[in-house]
């Protein structure tokens, strides 16, 4: 319980709700960027909620923040009250019906009378002990909220909580929330570019702190004792009296035995994971499902069990509760930050999680998995052959399969992160596979290939992550270096030999096919398909529609929607369309796959379904070239 | 050992195993980039685990090939350090000029690697980021050389001087105490910038030419895993503590070819 707001009176207080003041000046608070609202959340098996207070009228302040200056990119409340009116359809009425009654519940729930929620939010901004009980029980929320995650944010994200009139519009024409359209003066690009430190003195720290509340996304990782341990922007002193914040209102929870699972600020969704000694907080105004949330905070998790281990990050804590691990995870920070700025970024990969492969022809890929049976050296767990993030060939013993949670962070480690390329020689790394196993490392081998023909522009041009090639060779025995590296030499004299250098080459130059390269003249333009069964995803080409970060956010974020309407619990939704001002898309589920598609605003319904079917067969047909079907193992 | 009459034979050629030991950021794989690429850059993100580079060195009498292990700097790699020092011939112990609890850390490394490594090895104790400091920005590159000679004592005038002058410098270790430490401990001493190149070759031209030629191996079997020797088993006493005082200054003139 350190570090709690030293003054009580920046935290203000509004009728019937609880609106904490982040910002530590109050003249600029207006421009806020994280207000939290009374806690609309937890899991709770405490059953159906009990009756509703009447909603207070002064609820509209909740809204402030989301006009407010500070927030100019965002869509406003005020906007999405007129976007009510547009033409939106949904598949499914009597399950988003039900749903929508779920969220109005969630908003209309926990308004606890003014007096109790002063004496709540004393609490949380200066302990003072005694009305612990009252205090927690007048924040903590009685919804049911675990079972609603997904369905609250889909069809309850952006609507202003005061705005009855979209309450008493159930009749199941839903407004879906949507990513910010196009001609919006942004540049998403900002949200990953540093906030800057604040320099001797503190002068520019009014300024830093405000890049970082522009930010739409922060990731916080902080021990369960209240310590920073890792945040994607800023770092542990800009972002302290905020760790403190939130530790106060978790450990609250857990203390009087709830737990904080997220909670909802206007347009900012806050989501916390807490595992064991850590706890793991995303905030985002980029229109992510809860259940997306926790699970880019797992990946974050895995990501440090991955760089310690499950007994040494359990035996720090436990020898000393306040140990400080941002020593022992020194020089991981990137990778952390990199897998962060990919779920910000957005990656159908995290979205469905499933991996996707190199498109060559089975004869091909079965060549290169030959060579690289032939060639395995004795003590080779895994061997893995990736081009730019996708799989070419895999090779593993018949008794363990790989996950793809763990490829995911290998994956972040060599191609996104430039630690492994920038060393520029063949890299030898420790790493634990939670999803294999927890409790120890694995030595993993990674030399890239060459793949430029000629030596003498190498150093000219720059090898983008798509086109790198990486050989990825995992053993057990940490100094089985030379016998991998020996492996490499000979799996790739042969792969030169039977032309396997050539075919990868040539696949990667080629590209992910364009929808209408499947289908001509056809309305879609990007589609995802997930086969289930191989837990493998194929995808469109990005371009030329979805080139710019914007645009590849917003594509993902009609992803996200389609996918949780699609996985909302109680829901059997298999075919769903949406449309909305920028885009229509449509979801198709079944126990084979999951195909997603998105076309533009006008695409006629018809033409958005058949063109749909005829990608599954395209798919379907294509399916041993598009996935690793088995894949080789010894 | 039988294997150092190939030295007699024309420009034979010996692989050498170098390891790069030292703190977080002080520059290890920066040092090595510029060696093996003439490279360098700014703000490079962190090694993980260990990366394992080669480099060709020409001497005039033979041709050394580096295998280069640079190892991670984070506390939480230092348990896998003796994997890659094990049978090194020659290690970089490398700190930052600009910061003391990082030569500390150094002449930690340094007192593992007499206790631990091969008897022979040859230890280079290298101060690194001399461009931060004042003598790193202004020095030509001929003054770098005559300065690179490990006791030469016109390099701890300059130092002294220029400690009394600390415009803008952010030297926090000295070279005369850097130096006064190698020399007690036998180790070859350099201060170096990887971001402006300075001295960066003569560290590894001075290895070469500190590594006994009874040590050397031809061709790159040294290479081949496994089958390594341990190159201490054999050796002499009189061979497990390098004499720089023959060497000297000289060895630092030798061009590399690469």
């Amino acid at each position: 319980m350190e570090s709690t707001d030293p003054n009580p009176s920046k935290t203000s207080l509004t009728d019937g709700n609880v609106q904490i003041r982040l910002n530590d000046d109050d003249d600029s608070s207006s421009k806020r960027s994280a207000e939290h609202h009374s806690s609309d959340r937890s899991p709770s098996p405490e059953g159906p909620p009990p009756p509703l207070p009447p909603r207070p009228s002064t609820l509209s302040l909740l809204d402030d923040g989301g006009a407010a200056p500070g927030t100019p990119r965002l869509n406003t409340p005020v906007a999405h009250s007129t976007l009510q009116s547009r033409a939106t359809t949904a598949v499914s009425l009597t399950e988003i019906a039900s749903h929508d009654n779920g969220k109005e519940e969630l908003h209309l729930r926990g308004l606890p009378e003014t007096v109790r929620a002063r004496a709540s939010l004393g609490h949380l901004a200066a302990p003072r002990g005694g009305s612990d009980a009252s205090d927690s029980a007048s924040i903590r929320s009685f919804a049911p909220y675990s079972e609603l995650g997904d369905v609250e944010n889909i069809f309850g994200d952006l609507a202003p909580p005061d705005s009855d009139v979209v309450q008493q519009d159930s009749t199941g024409l839903m407004q879906f929330p949507e990513f910010q359209a196009d001609d919006m003066d942004d540049d998403f690009t900002v949200e990953f570019e540093p906030v800057g430190d604040i320099e001797e003195g503190g002068e520019n720290e009014e300024l830093v702190l405000e890049k970082w509340k522009a930010k739409r996304k922060h990731y916080i990782i902080l021990s369960a004792a209240g310590k920073p341990i890792w945040t994607r922007h800023g770092d542990g002193g800009l972002i302290s009296a905020y760790v403190g914040i939130i530790q106060t209102i978790i450990s609250s929870y857990e203390n009087s035995k709830d737990r904080l699972s997220g909670f909802t600020a206007g347009d900012t969704k806050f989501a916390v994971v807490a595992k064991g000694p850590l706890y793991l907080v995303a905030i985002s105004r980029i229109l992510e499902s809860d259940t997306q949330l926790k699970l880019q905070l797992e990946a974050l998790y895995m990501q440090i069990l991955s760089t310690l281990t499950l007994p040494s990050l359990t035996h720090l804590f436990s020898v000393r509760p306040s140990t400080d691990l941002k020593r022992p995870l020194q020089g991981s920070e990137t990778l952390l930050s990199t897998l962060a700025d990919s779920f910000t970024r957005g990656s159908p990969s995290t979205l469905l999680s499933a991996l996707e492969c190199l498109k060559i022809r089975k004869a091909h890929r079965q060549t290169i998995n030959n060579t690289l049976l032939r060639t395995k050296a004795g003590n080779l767990l895994y061997g893995l052959i990736v081009a730019g993030g996708r799989l070419v060939s895999v090779v593993r013993p018949k008794k363990h399969s790989l996950h793809p949670g763990d490829l995911q962070l290998l994956f972040n480690m060599i191609f996104e992160a430039e630690a492994v390329k920038a060393g520029g020689g063949e890299s030898w790394i420790p790493v634990c596979l939670p999803g294999f196993n927890s409790s120890g490392y694995l030595y993993m081998y990674v030399s890239f290939l060459d793949l430029r023909e000629d030596a003498e522009t190498a150093d000219e041009s720059t090898v983008t992550t798509e086109e790198s090639v990486a050989i990825i060779l995992i053993s057990t025995d940490k100094e089985s270096f030379f016998e991998l590296q020996k492996m490499r030499d000979s799996f790739v004299e042969q792969m030169e030999k039977n032309g396997s250098i050539k075919i990868i080459k040539e696949a990667i130059t080629k590209g992910r096919p364009s929808t209408t390269d499947i289908v001509p003249g056809t309305v879609l333009h990007h589609f995802v398909y997930k086969s289930r069964a191989n837990v493998q995803f194929a995808m469109s080409s990005y371009n030329p529609e979805f080139s710019s970060a914007l645009r590849r956010r917003r594509l993902i974020s009609t992803y996200n929607n389609l996918h949780a309407s699609v996985h909302a619990k109680h829901t059997h939704v298999k075919v769903h369309h949406c449309v909305t001002q920028s885009s229509s898309s449509f979801a198709w589920v079944t126990p084979v796959f999951e195909l997603y598609c998105v076309a533009g605003p006008h695409a006629n319904r018809n033409a958005l379904a058949q063109s749909a079917s005829k990608i599954v067969r395209w798919v379907q047909k294509e399916e041993e070239r598009l996935f690793i079907i088995g894949g080789a193992v010894f | 050992m039988s294997d150092s009459g190939t030295a007699n034979t024309p420009k034979p050629s010996s692989s050498v195993k170098l390891v790069l030991l030292g703190e977080a950021a002080v520059g290890k794989s920066s040092l090595v980039l510029r060696f093996v690429n003439n490279d360098f850059q700014e703000n490079k993100e962190p090694t993980i685990g260990a990366a394992f580079l080669t480099q060709k060195c020409s001497l005039p009498t033979r041709t050394i090939k580096f295998e280069i292990w640079d190892t991670a700097g984070q506390e939480r790699f230092a348990s896998l350090a003796p994997m890659y020092y094990r049978n090194a011939q020659a290690a970089l112990v490398v700190y930052d000029v600009t910061k003391p609890s990082s030569l500390t850390k150094a002449k930690h490394w340094v007192a593992e690697l007499q206790r631990q490594a091969s008897p022979g090895i040859v230890i280079a104790l290298v101060g690194n980021k001399l461009d931060l400091t004042n003598d790193g920005g202004g020095e030509t590159q001929a003054d770098a050389e005559r300065d690179s000679g490990v006791e030469g004592d016109d390099t701890l005038q300059n130092q002294e001087e220029q400690d009394d002058n600390t415009r803008g410098d952010a030297r926090k270790v000295s070279t005369r105490e850097a130096s006064t430490y190698a020399e007690e401990e036998g180790l070859l001493f350099f201060e170096t910038s990887a971001k402006t190149g300075l001295n960066v070759v003569d560290v590894f031209t001075a290895i070469a030419n500190a590594i006994p030629e009874s040590s050397l191996k031809s061709g790159r079997a040294a290479g081949a895993g496994t089958g390594q020797t341990t190159l201490g088993g054999g050796r002499s006493a009189d061979d497990s503590r390098v004499n720089l005082g023959d060497r000297g200054s000289a060895t630092a003139k030798e061009g590399c070819a690469c």
